[in-house]
C-alpha cells in the first residue's frame, strides 16, 4: 500500500509538486500499480546476476581531443532567464 | 574523559585533461561564462555521454600510486539530486563498483611516520558554477544566483581516506603530500584557491582507546591547508565541549568561518540524502586490463619518495636536502635540470634552491619554469636552470661572495639575466687582486696601532676588526678568505 | 490496389499518391516521373484534408519542406539515397532549429541546438522533412492520449486510439500524410502504434540505432526505427539508421551487411508462436486474425511450433520498474533552468523546480516518475529495482532458450485492436498491459517487426515477428515473405477516400 507519506516523499525527492487533492489517487494509482509489479518478489533470484545492459560492450572511450563548444548565444538562447551570459535562477535557499 | 579525534578525508581532484570527461568542450579555468558548454554539458534533452580515455589513465596513475588494487570491472552509476548546478539532475559516479580500492599514503609528521588508509578512488564529474547575487556574494542572503556551466563535465577523481587520522596537523601533511603526489603525476595542476583540490572532512570524537566511531560531522569545501586545519582543530574544541558537557553531537555539515574562526551549522534538519544510485545506462562498464593496467604502470613518473633515494645515491646530496627537494615537485624538477645543463655541485644548488631560491618564490608567489602543470595565469620566474648553475658555480669559485649572491640571485629571477651580466653592471666582482687588497690591508694597519698591539699580544680575534675596515674600504668586494691571509702574514711579519 | 516494385506500367491520372511506398516513389522520382515537389505537396494536402482530425502532427513545417523537395528536383548532380522522400518525425527526436516538444508542455518552446544523428543520416540521405509528429508525452503511454497538445486519432476510425507513443507518426503514415515515418520504440512504442494503424513497425536491436538526439525515457530501452508502408521500406529506411555512433557510447556497428530482400517463400523458416502471449486476455479478434494470418504462414512453407517464455509474465512488472526508474533519471534535467518550461514567480530554486515540473509535466508522466523514484528510493532498491534487474536477466535467457528452438518467435502485436478514445485512461495498469507483448522483447533488448496481419472488425491487428540480436536482415526478409503470404493490401479510408 502506498500511504500519503510515501506519495508525499518520492514527490519531494523528486521534485514535483503533488496538491492535497491528488494525494488520494496517486497513492491508490500507485498501489494497483506495485501490487501488481510486487509479482515479482515471489521469484527468488538469488543466484541470478542482475542486468544492466542488454549489450556487451566495454571500454567505448573518445579521445581528449578539445572539440569546439557550442556559441554562447546559442548555449544561453533557451533559457528561460538569462543575465550577464549565464543562468539566472532564484535563490539557493536549504530547503 | 579524555578524547580523540577521529577524522576521514573525502579529496576531489580536478583532471587537467584537455577535454571534459564526457563531452568534447574544454577544461580550462575561468573565461566568460557558459562560452564552454554543449549539448551534453548543458544536459540538453538526448545528449550522451562518451568517457574521456586519457582522464581514465589519470584516474589509473592516481590509484596505483595510493598503492591501490585496481579490479578488473568498474561502473559509472547516477547519483540523483536536484541541485542548479548539476544540469542532468544526476552527477555521473562510481557507487559500489569503483574504479580501486583499499590503498594507502604514508605522511612523515615530526619524524614519525602515520599511514593513511585508501578507502577508494573513483572517477566522476564536476558541477557548473553557481554565481550568488545579491548584497552579500555568498549564497546565505542572495537574492538570485547565476548559473556558469564552463566547469560542468570537468573530469573529478575523488579520492576517501579511511577515517585513519588523528590530528588536524596530520590531516594537513596527508593533504600536502597527497597533493605533492599528484603534481608528481602531472594529472592536475591541484590550485586549492581555484579548486582543482578540494577537501571535505568528516571528524568525530571518541574516548582514547576506544576503537568505535562516535556520531560524525562534516567540514566541506576547506580550500587551503590552513583553513583543513584551524578548521578541524576548532571542530575538535566544539565537539570536546559538547560531549564534556554531556551533550550529544548531532550529525550535519558545519560549516567553518575562516575570518571569524567560527563553526557554525550549515544544515541542521538536512531532507534525507536519497540519491537513488542506479546504474548509468547510458555507459558501458570500464575493464580495467592487466595490460591496461600494466601500461600505466609503465608510464607512471616517478614519485617523490624514489627521487629523494637517486638524489642521495647519484648526486650525493644529504638525505635532509633530498626530502626538502623532491617535496616539491617544481622545485624538484628544476634543480635537475640545473644539474643536467651545467657542471655545479649538486649539494650548492641544492643549498642555494632550498635557501634563498625557495625565499623569493614563497615571497613573490612565482613559480619555476618547469614542464609540471601549473595552474593557469600563474607568474613563472625568470630565471634559467643555466643561469642559476652558473650563478652557484661563481659563488663556489669564489668570483662572487655570498653576500653578493644573496643581492645577485633576486635580480636574476627579476630580470632573467645570467650573473656575469648583474655582477658586471653592480660592479660585484670580488676583488682577489692581491696587489689591491696589500693597499687596503696597509692603510688598515697603519691608521690603527692600537689594534696592531694587541693582536701581537696574542689577541688573535682582532683580525676580525681588521677584515672588517677592508671589507668596508672595498664595499664589501673583497675576497674574504684572501684578506684573511694576507692579513695574517703582514700583521705577524 | 497496391502498387508493387515492378508494376509501374501506370497512367498518372489515375495513380494516388499517397498511395505510394517509399521504395516506388524513389524509383518514379529518379525516372523523373513524378517530383518530390508534387510528391511532397500530395502529402501536405493530404494533412490540410485530414490533420485537423487525425491530429498526427504536432508541427508541420510545410515551407520548409517544399523548399527542400525543390532543392532536391533543381539539383542536376547525383541524388542521394533518400532524396526527397517526405518524411515524418516522432517529436522525441531532436531536430536543430525546429522546436521539439516531446509533447510536453515542459518543453512547449524548445528549440533545439542540435539535430539527432539518426534524423541527420536520414537528411544526409536527402529526406524531405514534413513535420514532427504527435506522440504520448516524453513517449509514456500506448495510446497518444498522454500528449499535452491532444490525442492523436486512428485513421481506420476517428473514435479510436491510433496506439502509442508513436501514434502520430503511425497515423500519420496511415493516413497517407507521410510516405514513412521515425518512430522510437521503449516497451512497444513502434509496434504496438503501427498494430493499431494497420502499417510496419519495426525496432530494431538495442545499440544498432544511435540514441543521441532522442529524447531518453528509459535509456537502457529506447531504440529508434522506422514506421513504414510495407517491409520493403522499413528495410530500405533501416540501412540508413544503423551504425556506431561516437556520440552514443551503446551504439556498435551492425554487425551484419544488410542484404537485399528477395522474394521467397517461409519453407523451411521455423517459427515459434509464444504460447504465453497468445489465448487469455486476448482479444478473440485478435486471436482469429492471427491465427488465420499464422496459418498463411504454414501456407507458405513456415514450420510453426509452439516457443515458450517461462518468465513472461515477470516481464511487465520487471519493466514498470526499470523503465520508470531510469525515466526519474532522466527527465530530472527538465528543471526550468536551461531551457523549457519555468515557472513564474517563485520565492526559491526548491519552489521553481516544484512548480516548474507540476505545470510542465502531465499526470502520466509524474506517475512514472514518481514510480521510479520510489523504485530507487533507499530502502527499495534491492525489492524492486535489483530484482527487476534479475528478471531482466530471466528474460534474456528465456528469449535465448527459445530462440535457440526457433529461427524466429511470432506473436500477436497487442492483445487487442485499437480501443475507444478514454477507454482506458481512467486505469493506468490496464493501459500498461496493451503492451504485454512488446515489453518482453525491449527487456532483452531483441529486433522486432509488427506487420499487418488482416483486421478484425474493420481494424487493424499487427502480426509480431521476433528475432535474434542483429539479425534484422533475416527478421526483415521473413517478414517481407509473411507480408507477402498474407498479402494485406489495405489502406485506411482516409487514403482509401482520396482514389
Ligand atoms: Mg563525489
Ligand atoms: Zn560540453
Amino acid at each position: 500500500m502506498v500511504t500519503h507519506d510515501d506519495v508525499i516523499y518520492v514527490a519531494k525527492l523528486a521534485r514535483l509538486k503533488v496538491e492535497a487533492d491528488d494525494l488520494d489517487r496517486y497513492a491508490g494509482q500507485l498501489s494497483s500499480i506495485l501490487s501488481h509489479i510486487d509479482k515479482i518478489s515471489e521469484l527468488d533470484l538469488t543466484s541470478v546476476e542482475p542486468t544492466s545492459h542488454v549489450i556487451d560492450l566495454s571500454n567505448v572511450f573518445r579521445e581528449d581531443e578539445p572539440r569546439p563548444s557550442v556559441d554562447r548565444d546559442e548555449a544561453l538562447a533557451n533559457g528561460p532567464e538569462v543575465e550577464n551570459g549565464a543562468f539566472r535562477v532564484p535563490p539557493i535557499l536549504e530547503s | 574523559m579524555e578524547f580523540e579525534p577521529v577524522i576521514g578525508l573525502e579529496i576531489h581532484v580536478e583532471l587537467s585533461t584537455k577535454s571534459k570527461m564526457f563531452c568534447g568542450c574544454r577544461v580550462e579555468f575561468g573565461g566568460e561564462p557558459n562560452t564552454r558548454t554543449c549539448p551534453v554539458c548543458l544536459a540538453h534533452p538526448g545528449a550522451l555521454p562518451v568517457m574521456n580515455q586519457q582522464a581514465i589513465r589519470y584516474l589509473a596513475r592516481i590509484s596505483l600510486s595510493l598503492e591501490c588494487s585496481v579490479p578488473e570491472k568498474s561502473i559509472f552509476h547516477r547519483k540523483n539530486y536536484f541541485y542548479p548546478d548539476l544540469p542532468k539532475g544526476y552527477q555521473i559516479s562510481q557507487y559500489d563498483q569503483p574504479f580501486a580500492v583499499d590503498g594507502q599514503l604514508h605522511v612523515m609528521l615530526d619524524e614519525k611516520d602515520y599511514r593513511v588508509g585508501i578507502e577508494r578512488v573513483h572517477q566522476e564529474e564536476d558541477t557548473a558554477k553557481n554565481i550568488h547575487g545579491g548584497e552579500s556574494g555568498r549564497i546565505a542572503g542572495s537574492t538570485y544566483s547565476l548559473i556558469d556551466f564552463n566547469r560542468s563535465g570537468t573530469p573529478l577523481v575523488e579520492i576517501v581516506t579511511r577515517p585513519d587520522i588523528h590530528s588536524p596537523q596530520v590531516a594537513r601533511a596527508f593533504l600536502n603530500k597527497l597533493k605533492n603526489t599528484l603534481q608528481y603525476l602531472d594529472v592536475s595542476d591541484c590550485n586549492m584557491e581555484e579548486g582543482s583540490l578540494r577537501c571535505d572532512a568528516n571528524i568525530s570524537m571518541r574516548p582514547v582507546g576506544d576503537t568505535g566511531l562516535g556520531v560524525k560531522t562534516e567540514l566541506k569545501n576547506m580550500n587551503s591547508f590552513k583553513h583543513l586545519e584551524k578548521g578541524l582543530t576548532q571542530e575538535i574544541i566544539r565537539q570536546t565541549e559538547l560531549l564534556k558537557n554531556g551533550e550529544k553531537i548531532v550529525q550535519q555539515t558545519v560549516h567553518f568561518d575562516v575570518t571569524t574562526g567560527d563553526i557554525s551549522p550549515l544544515r541542521s534538519k538536512e531532507f534525507a540524502h536519497d540519491y537513488r544510485y542506479f546504474p548509468e545506462p547510458d555507459l558501458v562498464p570500464l575493464i580495467a586490463t592487466a595490460k591496461f593496467v600494466d601500461g600505466i604502470r609503465a608510464e607512471m613518473p616517478e614519485l617523490p619518495e624514489a627521487r629523494a633515494q637517486r638524489y642521495m645515491k647519484d648526486l650525493e646530496l644529504p638525505e635532509y636536502n633530498a626530502e626538502v627537494l623532491t617535496a616539491s615537485r617544481e622545485l624538484a624538477d628544476f634543480f635537475e635540470s640545473v644539474t643536467e645543463k651545467t657542471s655545479a655541485s649538486p649539494k650548492s644548488v641544492s643549498n642555494w634552491a632550498m635557501g634563498d631560491l625557495s625565499g623569493y618564490l614563497n615571497s613573490t608567489g612565482e613559480h619555476l619554469a618547469t614542464k609540471s602543470v601549473f595552474p593557469e595565469g600563474s607568474n613563472i620566474c625568470k630565471l634559467s636552470p643555466e643561469n642559476f648553475g652558473n650563478f652557484v658555480k661563481m659563488v663556489d669559485e669564489g668570483i662572487i661572495g655570498v653576500t653578493s649572491g644573496k643581492e645577485v640571485l633576486p635580480e636574476m629571477c627579476k630580470t632573467g639575466k645570467s650573473a656575469n651580466k648583474i655582477v658586471k653592471a653592480k660592479g660585484l666582482t670580488q676583488i682577489s687582486d692581491q696587489s689591491e687588497l696589500e693597499a687596503h690591508i696597509d692603510e688598515a694597519i697603519a691608521g690603527n696601532p692600537g689594534q696592531v698591539e694587541q693582536y701581537r699580544a696574542g689577541k688573535e680575534q682582532v683580525i676580525g676588526f681588521f677584515v672588517g675596515q677592508v671589507m668596508k674600504a672595498t664595499r664589501g668586494q673583497a675576497n674574504p678568505k684572501l684578506v684573511n691571509e694576507l692579513l695574517k702574514k703582514k700583521l705577524s711579519g | 490496389m497496391v502498387l508493387s516494385g515492378c508494376r509501374l506500367s501506370w497512367n498518372r491520372e489515375y495513380v494516388n499518391l499517397l498511395r505510394l511506398t517509399a521504395t516506388e516513389a524513389l524509383e518514379l522520382m529518379k525516372r523523373g516521373e513524378i517530383s518530390s515537389s508534387e510528391f511532397t505537396g500530395a502529402f501536405l494536402s493530404q494533412i490540410d484534408r485530414h490533420d485537423d482530425d487525425v491530429f498526427a502532427f504536432l508541427n508541420v513545417t510545410g515551407e520548409s519542406a517544399r523548399e527542400e523537395a525543390a532543392a532536391i528536383d533543381a539539383s542536376a548532380s547525383g541524388r542521394p539515397a533518400l532524396a526527397g522522400l517526405p518524411t515524418a518525425i516522432k517529436d522525441v527526436l531532436c531536430t536543430r532549429g525546429v522546436t521539439t516538444t516531446c509533447a510536453s508542455k515542459m518543453l512547449e518552446n524548445y528549440n533545439p541546438i542540435y539535430t539527432a544523428t539518426c534524423v541527420q543520416r536520414m537528411k544526409d540521405a536527402g529526406i524531405v522533412t514534413l513535420g514532427k509528429t504527435n506522440m504520448d508525452e516524453f513517449a509514456m503511454g500506448s495510446s497518444t492520449e498522454n500528449s499535452a497538445y491532444g490525442p492523436t486519432r486512428n485513421p481506420w476510425d476517428l473514435e479510436r486510439v491510433p496506439g502509442g507513443s508513436s501514434g502520430g507518426s503511425a497515423a500519420a503514415v496511415a493516413a497517407g500524410e507521410c510516405v514513412w515515418a521515425l518512430g522510437s520504440d521503449t516497451g512497444g512504442s513502434i509496434r504496438q502504434p503501427a498494430a493499431f494503424c494497420g502499417v510496419v513497425g519495426l525496432k530494431p536491436t538495442y545499440g544498432s540505432v544511435s540514441r543521441y538526439g532522442l529524447i531518453a525515457f528509459a535509456s537502457s530501452f529506447d531504440q529508434v526505427g522506422p514506421i513504414t508502408k510495407n517491409v520493403r521500406d522499413a528495410h530500405l529506411m533501416l540501412q540508413f539508421l544503423v551504425g556506431k555512433d561516437p556520440l552514443d557510447s551503446t551504439s556498435v556497428e551492425y554487425p551484419v551487411e544488410i542484404p537485399p530482400l528477395e522474394d521467397r517463400d517461409l519453407s523451411g523458416v521455423r517459427l515459434g508462436i509464444v504460447k504465453e502471449l497468445v489465448g487469455e486476455g486476448f482479444d478473440s479478434g485478435v486471436m482469429e486474425t492471427f491465427s488465420k494470418a499464422v496459418a498463411m504462414l504454414e501456407a507458405a512453407g513456415a514450420e510453426i511450433g509452439e516457443a515458450s517464455l517461462p518468465h513472461v509474465e515477470y516481464a511487465l512488472p520487471a519493466y514498470y520498474i526499470l523503465a520508470p526508474a531510469e525515466a526519474s533519471a532522466n527527465l530530472a534535467r527538465f528543471d526550468g533552468v536551461r531551457y523549457g518550461l519555468r515557472a513564474g514567480d517563485t520565492s526559491g530554486i526548491t519552489e521553481m523546480y516544484e512548480e516548474t515540473r507540476r505545470i510542465g509535466f502531465g499526470d502520466e508522466v509524474k506517475r512514472r516518475i514518481m514510480l521510479g523514484t520510489h523504485a530507487l528510493s533507499s530502502g527499495y532498491y534491492d525489492a524492486y529495482y535489483g530484482q527487476a534487474q534479475k528478471v531482466r536477466t530471466l528474460m534474456v535467457q528465456d528469449f535465448a532458450s527459445a530462440l535457440g528452438q526457433f529461427d524466429m518467435l511470432i506473436s500477436p502485436t497487442a492483445p487487442t485492436t485499437a480501443f475507444r478514445l478514454g477507454e482506458k485512461t481512467g486505469d493506468p495498469l490496464t493501459m500498461y498491459k496493451s503492451d504485454i507483448c512488446t515489453i518482453p522483447v525491449n527487456l532483452a533488448g531483441l529486433p522486432a517487426i509488427s506487420i499487418p496481419a488482416g483486421l478484425s472488425e474493420g481494424l487493424p491487428v499487427g502480426l509480431q515477428i521476433i528475432g535474434k540480436a542483429f539479425t534484422a536482415p533475416t527478421l526483415l526478409q521473413t517478414a517481407y515473405s509473411a507480408e507477402t503470404a498474407i498479402g494485406f493490401g489495405r489502406v485506411s479510408p482516409l487514403i482509401e477516400g482520396q482514389d
